[in-house]
């Protein structure tokens, strides 16, 4: 059974139709990358799957795990093994990375009917996951995000992925604002993530992020559609030529 | 729809958890103020003839202000106008209590305390914490008086306290907030019930926390109660009070006072979590705390420290302050203050700095939510003499939903050019993408609600004592019942 099944999207912001019939399949343990220039709807993809509110959606249905996920709060999303690696992580001044992680962790625990953890048995594993994400200990007692370099901020999403262990992550323009060696670190640490249970869409502008995660599909959203779907050459064929002219070839197929 | 609207306004709907009335006979006195009530108060109080002269000159004092224009005018805080004489002056329980123990503690009284989560009896047996319990106005409890007594340590009942130690109460009583000081202030010194008083002696170290609840049971009863707090030289005492009341439609007054006088090298360290009835969802009800707080650190390096969390009352009118009179004395004030739903909160300090080389530190985290109104307002002032006088102010507002204000009006009166001042400020607003973040990692949205809350108050809770810090977090999570547009 695929994890994700996509179904004639068609998502309204602000009165304006930003997706125009999504169609999108996700097995388990699969790596999409969803690419497209600005404004062809990739983040609102994200955020409508994340749960975020204040988009409308007008037409089609979505089935996670054999769940309407369209009538799901962010939070049971969340808890159904749903992650999101924001493309602005937000900052929450006076909040410890690791209060967070495990009220987070516990609030996913309870929902699923499983007991808390409590700080014995869970800073093992964070400090796990740290080690495997190279990541320095001291992250762990600084408030979540503030004063966090980008890079800093990008593999923290990773680290909290790592933690939440999602069934599938959505990893939202994870290299912008990245250099070539944070972008390296952070692609890294999701490439020691990926695993046969865990599905991810990847979603980016660029091309680059692709030489290190290297998807299984690769689909080109332009203007509200996917125009096309192939293999992770076609990432490449795009880098060349540019959205424009796949837009161009797709309209005149 | 944004549920994040809905589960906020849910929140909002959470009723007040403390709003149970306690049925036990009251002694009372007949409504309204006038000398002879006055008489009356302090006859039944059996007070020496300077309390009641006292009393009296406060009296006249506050007569003659309630003629010219009654309550002070400046607050950012709207409300109509008391009728004074409406007021039911003194009110306590009627089994005058002469315990030995707390089991011969009114069942019910008790049972209130229980509700309020201060078991007494667990409190004496765990905590280590003396609890001198204020039920309405007379104290009908105090525990671990005994090992109080061996360290040296005077912690009783006000009223006790003028029967079996009246010089230190001749001494100090006025030294810090005279009867003249303010309106309310003066109304307090003449009507006041009772009270705590603390006196802990040259170079002792108070051995344990001290503890003081308070609760207004009675209807349309004022609770004016009094507390005066004396550290002799290199002397240290912690003392913290925690205050709820039931719910009543018609609103109440809190006037009370609270004097702190440290020593020559003493330290005094001030911390409260205020949680009265804050009124309905529309505003109705709710106490108005009106309150004055003020310490003198009059003896060279002693230090005062404030900590408040106000999280209720309808409306919050106190500046907790610190004169520093003493050379390198040390005033510290930090706060946290919630408005939700038609709160009103004006509240803030005042740093006096005197000797030289004197230090204040302000912090103040101020939260809106609902249609609450929260006004910072502190005055940091540099006399002439204090040379080498350093301030740092840290005044931060947080805003939940669009129909809430944050205010602040921060002075700053510099007469020494050798001064140093700081001053920070920030307001923020806990935004949907906050929210929506949290939310991704599972969290429910008032739980992220009181998450983002907590964080921003966090420099104010290391503050206070452990067991505080925790229920302060809870106490904010359930205030939080924020309505947000």
């Amino acid at each position: 059974m695929s994890l994700l099944e996509i179904k004639n999207l068609h998502v309204r912001v602000d009165n304006h139709d930003i997706l125009k019939g999504i169609n999108l399949t996700v097995n388990p343990g699969e790596v999409h990358s969803i690419m497209g220039p600005n404004g062809s709807g990739k983040s609102t993809l994200a955020q409508v799957l994340a749960r975020r509110e204040n988009y409308e959606v007008t037409a089609g249905e979505v089935l996670y795990d054999g769940k309407d996920l369209l009538a799901l709060k962010p939070e049971e999303a969340a808890a159904e093994g749903l992650f999101m690696a924001f493309q602005y992580p937000v900052e929450i001044p006076g909040i410890t990375n690791v209060y967070f992680l495990r009220s987070a962790l516990n609030a996913i625990r309870k929902y699923r009917g499983l007991e808390e953890m409590d700080a014995m048995d869970f800073l093992p594993m964070f400090r796990e996951k740290l080690k495997l994400l190279e990541m320095d200990e001291k992250l762990m007692n600084r408030s979540v995000n503030e004063g966090f370099s980008g890079g800093e901020k990008k593999r923290n999403e990773i680290l909290q992925m790592a933690v939440l262990e999602p069934k599938l992550a959505i990893l939202d323009e994870t290299d912008s604002g990245l250099d070539i060696d944070a972008l390296k670190v952070v692609a890294k640490g999701v490439n020691a993530l990926r695993s046969p249970e865990r599905s991810m869409i990847v979603v980016t502008h660029y091309q680059r992020l692709l030489n290190y995660i290297v998807p299984d599909f690769v689909h080109v959203l332009v203007n509200g559609r996917i125009v096309r779907s192939g293999r992770p050459e076609l990432a490449l064929e795009l880098e060349e030529k540019g959205y424009v002219d796949i837009e161009r070839q797709a309209l005149a197929v | 729809m944004s549920s994040n609207v809905n589960t906020i306004r849910d929140l909002a709907e959470r009723e007040y958890k403390w709003g149970f009335i306690t049925d036990i006979e009251e002694e009372r006195i007949p409504k309204g103020l006038n000398e002879d009530i006055i008489r009356l108060i302090s006859a039944k109080k059996n007070e020496p003839q300077f309390m009641l002269e006292w009393r009296l000159k406060a009296y006249r004092h506050w007569a003659s202000l309630e003629k010219a224009q009654a309550e002070p005018k400046w607050a950012n805080v709207k409300f109509p106008p008391i009728n004074y004489q409406g007021i039911t002056y003194y009110s306590a329980p009627k089994r005058k209590p002469t315990l030995k123990s707390l089991d011969e503690l009114d069942p019910e009284i008790l049972r209130t305390y229980e509700k309020l989560g201060i078991p007494l009896a667990e409190q004496q047996l765990l905590a280590g914490v003396a609890v001198d319990a204020v039920f309405d106005s007379v104290s009908v409890a105090t525990t671990f008086k005994a090992k109080l007594a061996e360290a040296g340590v005077i912690f009783c009942s006000f009223s006790e306290a003028v029967q079996n130690h009246p010089e230190l109460v001749q001494k100090y009583l006025g030294s810090v907030v005279p009867y003249t000081d303010n309106f309310f202030a003066t109304l307090n010194a003449a009507v006041f019930s009772d009270g705590s008083f603390v006196y802990v002696p040259k170079g002792v170290r108070c051995p344990m926390e001290l503890s003081t609840y308070f609760r207004i049971n009675a209807a349309e009863t004022g609770q004016f109660e009094r507390t005066l707090i004396v550290a002799d030289e290199g002397a240290y005492v912690s003392y913290l009070e925690g205050c709820t009341a039931p719910i009543r439609d018609e609103n109440q007054l809190h006037a009370a006072v609270v004097e702190l006088v440290a020593l020559d090298n003493a330290q005094i360290k001030y911390s409260t979590v205020q949680n009265w009835y804050p009124g309905d969802k529309e505003g109705r009800g709710g106490i108005y705390n009106f309150v004055t707080k003020r310490g003198k650190c009059a003896g060279v390096n002693s230090k005062i420290s404030w900590t408040q969390v106000e999280t209720g009352s309808a409306i919050t009118w106190k500046y907790p302050s610190c004169i520093l009179q003493g050379d390198n004395s040390v005033g510290e004030f930090y706060s946290v203050a919630l408005t939700n739903n038609y709160q009103q909160a004006d509240t803030g300090t005042k740093m006096i700095h005197i000797g030289k080389n004197t230090r204040s530190t302000v912090v103040s985290k101020g939260i809106s939510a609902g249609h609450g109104q929260n006004t910072y307002r502190g005055l940091v002032k540099i006399m002439k003499g204090s040379t080498g006088a350093r301030n740092y102010t840290q005044c931060d507002s947080l805003l939940i939903g669009d129909k809430c204000g944050a205010h602040t009006f921060p002075y700053i009166e510099v007469r020494n050019s050798t001064a140093r001042m700081e001053h920070e400020a920030s307001t923020s607003k806990i935004g949907e993408d906050q929210l929506f973040y949290l939310r991704q990692r599972g969290l429910k949205a008032e739980d992220a609600v009181s998450m983002i809350v907590n964080g921003f108050c966090k420099r104010v809770f290391r503050e206070l004592p452990m067991e505080f810090a925790v229920e302060a977090q809870k106490l904010l999570s359930v205030s939080l019942e924020g309505s947000v547009g």
